[in-house]
């Protein structure tokens, strides 16, 4: 199960949570596998990259169009991740945007979302748009937009990992009083590509 | 806590520089000092946490610099304990002149340096290749490819420092310190918790002219048992078969590993992967070039194997062609790019490599940038804007004034709408530069440094200024934490962190009185109009000045006293 699998969002949107996740899951699914993290500067509300290679890849940088899957949980994320996909890369993307800092300033115009989502979908058929952030709050906390995006990654069949092995991680990794909304998220996200 | 699990042969996720700390556990590290910086931090952190909760493990001390921190290091090996001490590649620098005596008068237990470096400047103001601190200190060094080999090296890397009583250096790069990966662990060693015992030998410990001679003799000898090391440990390994030679170090094996892997090349590649990278094996340099009709280097930063081993090369008079950095296959900027090392191997092979159909996505809707902030609500935002009105209402334009910085999240003060950053070089410059300014211009000077940098590197700079009568306005943004980093206490800290309240705190005040400051204000940021008024009063004075801007960081408030705002 050789894949690389490329994590986009914004500082704080908990993108290393969601790859820390993941490497948990891979590696109890028997499988090895690298994660590789962004710390400092770029968390205080930048861009935030991390990625998961499972397989026996040993590099953690995906390189142009090496992804097998985008998760992103910001659309304009998305597309600043593109240049990683290619023809065949399975994208799963938030559609709730956050508007960065240059964009409330008014010195910079943050696009359409509709006008991003049919970039994307023109060029990459397997892209799949979530309303994570909703169906987060559905679940009880918004800030489970990330785990929703996983959940439908584990829907997708795209990893040799199984949703109960998945919901086990969740149990074992996230902190007790988050564990139901996680939960919940990840059932919804689940659902969401059924 | 999960790192100082007794289970032996239990698998962890763990971090590169996680899987540092364990093995330092496993080795029976028994005192570690730091300063934090990225992408050495959670090295020193969860040192910290584990010192907190298992104070009979080890000592950890968050050291007011990095030269500090490797002094409280090397006096705990020369007593006898083990120690370690780690820091971001420009740490190196502050503590170089250590370093480079250090390595003279050497150690008795084992003593561990880690130097993290940051190709592509992640989170650094430069990507300087810290290897070479190995070379002109003549000190052993490891590269670690992942986390299970951060973990053994580290191991090795004391027990080495320990049978040739010299410090040895572990370098890694922000792509093995932020990589997770399994880990296995070991055996943590009893302890028996006494003190060390430092024997007295000013022959040794003493390096006067007459004594460092004798010592860097001894040095020399001491590198070449480390070569001879070099050619028998188990981290450096040939793998594969053909005509092709790569050469490849840290994480860019891991990239020539994956390439070899990709192109399916195992019978056309060979790989010698460097784990212990200084000194060479140069036998086995040797032994490798001979079999092989071209080579590659594959290595992240500068050229330091690939010189290395053309002078082995030429040594033995051959003539195999050594491509890498020197010769422009790879570049001496930023990060290596996997891809370029797929297709430079496929191309000494002579095949294509085979491409990914990427859709042309050049005409994308115009995307807005999203550079890292100030957060919302954090003290540094009022004391900017302070300025900013207290310079309106003297009627100085912020044109006329020079706004020289400091290394911390204020840094970012360098933005709209703050644009109040003009001139940063290292850890304490605001000052330092801030007195040349005041000689050179007629500008006004006001100049920004955070609480933990005053204290690493601010102090004496501002005993220049005093004594030379140096005029500008030093602005202190205290907010009890090393912020950037992720909240280390430092000597100022007001809100003690669990376990930590029996730390006596140092006030910035009281230092900057005793360095001979006339003209002092403490102001709390929030509140305006006092404030503005105080930046004032420090502007129209005209005579070198420093208000300390106070107010805990707004994250480290919340981690410490909950919720609360």
């Amino acid at each position: 199960m050789k894949k690389r699998i490329c994590f986009v969002g914004v500082g704080g949107q908990g993108t290393l949570l969601a790859s820390r996740l993941l490497g948990e899951a891979v590696m109890k699914a028997g499988y090895d596998v690298r994660v590789s993290e962004v710390h400092g500067m770029a968390q205080r509300g930048g861009v935030v990259e991390s990625s998961v290679m499972t397989g026996g890849i040993k590099a953690p940088v995906i390189s142009k169009g090496m992804a097998d899957v985008l998760i992103s949980t910001e659309p304009v994320e998305t597309l600043r991740a593109l240049d990683r996909c290619n023809i065949k890369t399975t994208i799963i993307t938030n559609i709730a945007p956050i508007e960065p800092m240059t964009v409330k300033l008014g010195l910079q115009k943050y696009p359409e979302v509709s006008d991003i989502l049919d970039f994307i979908k023109d060029r990459f058929q397997n892209t799949y748009a979530i309303d994570a952030t909703s169906l987060a709050k559905e679940a009880g906390t918004s800030k489970a937009a990330n785990i929703v995006l996983l959940g439908a990654l584990i829907g997708l069949n795209i990893l040799d990992i199984s949703k109960e092995l998945f919901i086990e991680t969740i149990k074992e990794r996230v902190k007790p009083k988050f564990i139901e909304a996680n939960l919940k998220a990840f059932e919804l996200g689940l659902n969401s590509v059924a | 806590m999960e790192l100082i699990s007794q289970e032996v042969g239990k698998k962890s996720l763990l971090l590169g520089n996680e899987a540092i700390v364990r093995g330092a556990l496993e080795a029976g590290v028994e005192i570690c000092a730091a300063y934090p910086g990225t992408p050495s931090s959670e090295i020193a952190n969860n040192l910290f946490f584990i010192s907190t909760k298992a104070p009979e493990l080890l000592y950890f001390e968050f050291s007011t610099n990095e030269k500090v921190a490797m002094e409280v290091t090397a006096a705990a090996a020369a007593a006898g304990k083990r120690s370690l001490t780690c820091m971001k590649h420009v740490g190196l620098n502050v503590a170089s002149d250590v370093l480079n005596t250090l390595s003279y008068v050497g150690v008795k237990a084992g003593m561990v340096i880690v130097t993290a470096d940051d190709p592509f400047m992640h989170s650094s103001q430069n990507e300087q290749d810290n290897r070479y601190y190995a070379k002109m200190a003549s000190l052993p060094m490891f590269e670690p490819t992942n986390p299970q080999e951060a973990k053994d090296m580290t191991i090795a890397a004391f027990e080495l420092s320990e049978r040739l009583e010299v410090p040895v250096i572990i370098r890694t790069t922000t792509r093995t310190s932020h990589v997770r990966g399994p880990v296995i662990f070991g055996p943590l060693p009893e302890k028996k918790p006494s003190k060390g015992r430092f024997q007295r030998d000013n022959k040794r410990w003493v390096p006067v002219p007459a004594v460092a001679r004798i010592r860097h003799k001894v040095l020399l000898e001491k590198l070449e048992k480390a070569a001879m090391e070099a050619e028998n440990t188990p981290f450096n390994t040939v793998k594969g078969s053909g005509d092709i030679g790569v050469i490849a170090t840290g994480i860019a094996a891991c990239y020539a590993e994956d390439a070899i892997d990709f192109l399916n090349a195992w019978d056309k590649v060979r790989l010698l992967k460097l784990g212990l990278t200084y000194p060479q094996p140069r036998r086995m340099i040797f032994e490798f070039l001979r079999k092989v009709g071209r080579v590659l280097v594959v290595e992240e930063l500068e050229p330091f194997q690939e010189e290395i081993i053309k002078g082995i090369a030429q040594d033995a008079a051959m003539d195999v062609p050594i491509y890498g950095k020197g010769t422009k296959h790879l570049s001496r900027l930023y990060e290596i790019d996997p891809l370029e090392v797929i297709e430079l191997i496929a191309e000494l092979i002579g095949i294509d490599a085979p491409k990914e159909q990427i859709p042309d996505i050049s005409n994308m809707p115009e995307i807005p940038q999203r550079p890292p902030s100030l957060c919302t609500g954090c003290p540094h935002r009022e004391t900017y804007m302070a300025v900013k009105e207290a310079l309106k209402e003297c009627g100085i334009s912020e044109e006329d004034v020079i706004f020289p910085t400091d290394i911390g999240c204020y840094t970012l003060g360098l933005l709209p709408p703050f644009n109040m950053a003009d001139y940063l070089l290292c850890m304490g410059s605001s000052v330092g530069s801030s007195a040349g300014f005041s000689i050179a211009t007629d500008q006004k000077i006001i100049a920004f440094i955070g609480d933990s940098t005053f204290f690493h590197s601010g102090i004496s700079p501002l005993v220049n200024a005093v004594h030379n009568n140096h005029k500008f306005l030093l602005v202190v943004l205290d907010n009890s934490t090393t912020a950037m980093t992720g909240h280390q206490p430092n000597p100022g800290i007001e809100l003690m962190p669990p376990g930590y309240e029996n730390h006596t705190r140092v006030l910035i005040e009281d230092i900057v009185r005793a360095c001979g400051v006339k003209h002092i204000k403490i102001i709390d940021p929030y509140k305006k109009d006092e404030a503005i008024k105080a930046f004032k009063e420090m502007i129209e004075l005209d005579e070198l000045g420093v208000i300390i801007s106070r107010a805990p960081c707004i994250l480290y408030k919340r981690k410490v006293i909950g919720g609360k705002k």
